[in-house]
């Protein structure tokens, strides 16, 4: 079997497209970027991460600039036709702002930009399951001002992460990220890129993105 | 013509930036105040001199962009 063909969608702003990038492929992908003027996706794409940092300044609300790019209306496509999407931190809240995921994420409750390693409980992942079985424990850091999420009142969402412990945000019944309704689109707060290698603290991110990885071949072979 | 529109967070909706502020005022001995709600203004200028065209223009770009009605709610003063 091929290694998973991966995109990383870099906007004005991103800061840990590279980190995410060198993530995936340490974890067996073929990633590329993927500009936010590219109205086209390449062919034969498997799966795209939407990386953290301050996309459009994080102006008017985190994530609402990005949405409207023209890579976006691509990745909607994408992502309405089964393929995985992973977003983490801002990726989280642009996945959010584009109504891929359900809720929002607002300013932390204490005011305070939080850069620390947090524990999460996997519940229900979607399709992102290969190494992720309810109750595994990650370990992984949070580095954000606007991560308490807010669910849409109309919405339950399907909760993929809980924060183990208490959030460090005010999340909503500690919700640390959650999943759409087909199970395909994930988005969390915690950095798996992050946690890729026993050096940077744990490398129970990988665990992540390769369970992100396996659905994405998952999803070509359906084809 | 000028239009502004307010942007806020719906009641109910924790506004951590209001409450600082609150707690802020009250240190300082303002003990009268007991709650603070913040907000954003938005002044758009448009290029039609129908008014009612401009509102409604402004209450379409709400929707869409200046407000995220999960969480958010507008009004379009003059």
């Amino acid at each position: 079997m091929s290694a998973a063909r991966v995109g990383v969608l870099v906007f004005p702003g991103s800061l840990d497209d590279r980190d995410m990038l060198r993530g995936l492929e340490l974890c067996g992908a073929e990633a590329q970027f993927l500009w936010h003027k590219d109205a086209r996706l390449p062919e034969s794409l498997d799966g795209i991460g939407v990386p953290g940092g301050f996309s459009y300044g994080d102006y008017l609300r985190c994530g609402a600039m990005a949405r409207f790019s023209p890579v976006m209306r691509a990745v909607l496509e994408f992502a309405q036709s089964g393929k995985p999407v992973l977003g983490v931190c801002n990726g989280f809240q642009i996945l959010c702002e584009a109504g891929l995921l359900p809720g929002v994420l607002v300013r932390n409750r204490d005011l305070k930009y939080v850069c620390q390693d947090v524990r999460v409980a996997v519940e229900d992942p979607g399709k992102f399951r290969a190494e992720l079985p309810a109750g595994r424990g990650l370990v992984m850091p949070v580095k954000h001002g606007e991560g308490a999420y807010v669910p849409d009142p109309d919405h339950k969402p399907r909760v993929a992460f809980r924060y183990v412990g208490g959030s460090p945000n005010g999340s909503t019944d500690d919700i640390a990220g959650v999943a759409n309704a087909a199970g395909n689109v994930v988005g969390l707060m915690p950095h798996p890129e992050h946690a890729t290698d026993p050096l940077l603290g744990s490398s129970d991110g990988g665990a992540l993105l390769r369970s992100f990885l396996a659905a994405c071949v998952a999803a070509r072979t359906r084809r | 013509m000028k239009l502004r529109v307010l942007v806020s967070l719906k009641p109910g909706v924790l506004d951590a930036q209001g409450r600082a502020i609150e707690h802020a005022l009250r240190d300082l001995g303002y003990t009268q105040v007991s709650g603070v709600r913040t907000g954003k203004l938005i002044v758009l200028d448009l290029d039609t001199p129908d008014p009612e065209k401009a509102r409604a223009l402004a209450a379409e770009a709400c929707e869409k962009l200046l407000a995220n009605p999960v969480i958010e709610q507008y009004e379009i003063l003059s």
